[in-house]
């Protein structure tokens, strides 16, 4: 279809507006090419980014806009570092962040390094298992609230009849202790293949005459593997790391459907409390001073994985 | 423990390859049993769906499916009596449990809200990330990499944040819940990745087939139009098929920015209730639905998927 428009433009164009047409410039038709994205982009992310600057130094309220809004210099600032709230919420969000990645790096790369044996039909049970990570997280978070019910829950069941402890004396997402691990488990579970993905592509760049070498040398296999495998697809496993840490550390959608943040505030991720804040409590200079904070500790995470990205690619 | 990688001289041995066979087809069907059971439990009855011990073996049934394309009233006995013979399988299961279809549910045009703003807006950054990939590959554009970072930096976001001073513009401009704001939305999140991918895709397609057909009296535009686009169509596919994937499972601007007419499928299923709770085959139909078209996707991909996933920097 495009291509059909392309011609109808090329032949009806008027003369003089061909001839315009014919005649701009490489440089003319580089920046018409690339402005549209450039300004949708201002104006759906900076534009609003601007604004969120504006009222996070205000008392703002999204839910009385009639009001008259007070300027209040950094007070929304120091108030969010005197919170106690927010630091159990960044706590959090690390507690998650920390033991999903170590999860996840540590199961992703030995199924990557298993699958790398080749074994027959190994590229049919990598698909299967990428199946989890293409879902919608909130739609599958939703349905794992169903296999943790406590009496009924296909996962209680399970876990009761490997272990013998009664299904219905533990709650996965009621209970202070386990509801951390609740959202732990079901985040691996759907993002351990991507690391395995990753992992997998870096096992797979380390050119064969290295190892060609090491055996002409009587490297012993434990040796290969600390002083080849490992170090080589390092870049590859530090990608996949920051990847998914900078995605875990804004967690929204799952949480949120699995435990809501809940019991109490157990569960209650950095984006949570920011929900929670600007769209249930109505403290939008406040939560927009919380969302700042926010998007300058990722903006300086993307700024390393994008450094990471591109030493990848030199390879 | 054996330490031998596939590519040392001495190919991984047979016993080898069987063990890590094994441990492979182990994980990969644990770690479809939750996906498995979505699938059976929306062929259960209600009471069977929370049974215990869970039933694996259970007579199925669609009441899930007909719970979740209807809305019901309960009634007596009595008046059910008094009505016609059922019309349809729904309508008999229904009066079974003494109720009746009062009118069909939000699903169908939640789920066909997700149809219009994913392809809505995966056609637009496809359009303007083939436009923007084709500058960035082929032309000297100052600060060019500066741009392509604040063009990825945008996606790393937290959704939360953006959506606070969204809220408050959509509601000033009068795209609150519509499809159209979605659809900017979507298309500013997706048009990240939509460059990226496709820069890593006409970067590979060489220079010279344009500039032969510019040299045949061709224009720039028109090299563009007929050598460059024919061949990036595989990666323009694959990276639509990305936009399309991410714009049907996104959860968090859609919650916070559709309450209704606009609302897509992942805000919705979750608010599938019956009588006494949520009513799980119900739900577990809407996500067998909902998720099916991902599955077919994820299969078309699997070529693609690596370069999908990191935004082009890996590409085997």
């Amino acid at each position: 279809m495009l291509n059909r428009t392309a011609d109808n433009v090329a032949r009806a164009t008027p003369e003089p507006l061909a001839r315009k047409v014919r005649g701009i410039s490489d440089k003319g038709l580089a920046w018409l090419f690339i402005s549209p994205t450039i300004l949708l982009l201002l104006a759906i992310n900076i534009f609003p980014l601007f604004w969120a600057i504006y009222l996070s130094f205000t008392n703002y309220r999204a839910n009385r806009s009639n009001e008259v809004v007070k300027n209040l210099g950094f007070a929304n600032y120091q108030r969010i570092l005197g919170d106690q709230d927010v630091w159990i919420a960044m706590q959090t969000t690390a507690h998650f962040v920390f033991w999903t990645i170590l999860l996840q790096t540590v199961i992703g790369f030995t199924l990557a390094w298993l699958i790398d044996r080749k074994f027959r039909g190994h590229a049919f049970w990598t698909t299967v298992i990428l199946v989890p990570m293409m879902l919608s997280p909130a739609v599958v978070g939703n349905f794992w609230r169903f296999l943790y019910q406590p009496q009924t829950g296909l996962f209680n069941y399970l876990v009761a009849f490997f272990t013998g402890v009664p299904p219905s004396s533990f709650e996965m997402l009621g209970s202070v202790q386990l509801a951390p691990w609740a959202i732990i488990i079901v985040d691996t579970w759907m993002w351990t293949p991507y690391v395995m993905l990753i992992c997998l592509a870096g096992l797979r760049s380390i050119p064969e005459y290295i190892y060609e070498a090491a055996e002409v040398d009587r490297a012993s296999n434990w040796r290969q593997f600390w002083s080849i495998t490992l170090p080589m697809a390092l870049p590859f496993i530090m990608l996949a790391v920051l990847f998914r840490g900078i995605e875990n550390f804004k967690m929204f959608d799952m949480v949120n459907l699995l435990t809501g943040g809940g019991p109490g505030s157990t569960t209650e991720v950095a984006s949570i409390t920011l929900k929670r804040q600007a769209f249930e409590s109505w403290r939008t200079g406040y939560s927009s001073a919380f969302a700042i904070i926010l998007f300058v500790a990722v903006f300086g995470l993307a700024n390393i994985y994008v450094k990471a990205l591109n030493k990848v690619k030199q390879r | 423990m054996s330490l031998t990688t596939a590519h040392s001289v001495v190919a991984p041995s047979a016993g080898s390859k069987r063990i890590a066979g094994a441990i492979i087809i182990a994980y990969a069907l644990i770690s479809i049993v939750p996906l498995l059971w979505i699938f059976a439990t929306s062929f259960k009855t209600p009471p069977d769906s929370i049974a215990y011990p869970p039933k694996i073996v259970f007579q199925p049934s669609i009441e899930g499916y007909c719970n979740l394309f209807t809305t019901r009233t309960r009634q007596t006995p009595e008046y059910i009596n008094s009505l016609g013979p059922a019309t349809g399988f729904c309508d008999e299961t229904v009066r079974k449990r003494n109720m009746v279809i009062a009118g069909p549910s939000n699903f169908l045009p939640r789920f066909l809200n997700s149809l219009i703003i994913a392809f809505g807006s995966t056609f637009c950054a496809v359009f303007l990330g083939t436009l923007s990939a084709y500058g960035f590959s082929r032309f000297k554009v100052p600060l060019a990499d500066d741009l392509l970072f604040f063009i990825l930096s945008t996606r790393f976001m937290p959704p939360i944040a953006v959506a606070i001073p969204i809220y408050l513009m959509y509601r000033e401009l009068g795209l609150s819940d519509t499809a159209l704001g979605m659809i900017l939305l979507y298309t500013a999140v997706n048009v990240s990745l939509a460059v990226w991918l496709l820069k890593g895709f006409i970067d590979e397609i060489p220079r010279e087939y344009e500039e032969a057909a510019m040299i045949d009296g061709y224009t720039r535009l028109q090299a563009f139009w007929r050598t460059v686009l024919p061949q990036a169509t595989t990666g323009i596919a694959a990276t639509a098929i990305f936009c399309l994937i991410f714009a049907w499972n996104e959860y968090a601007f859609a919650a916070l920015l559709t309450s209704g007419t606009a609302q897509t499928a992942p805000p919705f299923i979750p608010t599938i209730i019956g009588e006494g709770g949520q009513d799980w085959p119900a739900v577990a139909a809407g996500t067998t639905i909902f998720l099916v078209p991902i599955l077919v996707f994820t299969i078309l991909l699997r070529k693609q998927l690596l370069r999908g996933i990191t935004f082009g920097a890996v590409r085997k």
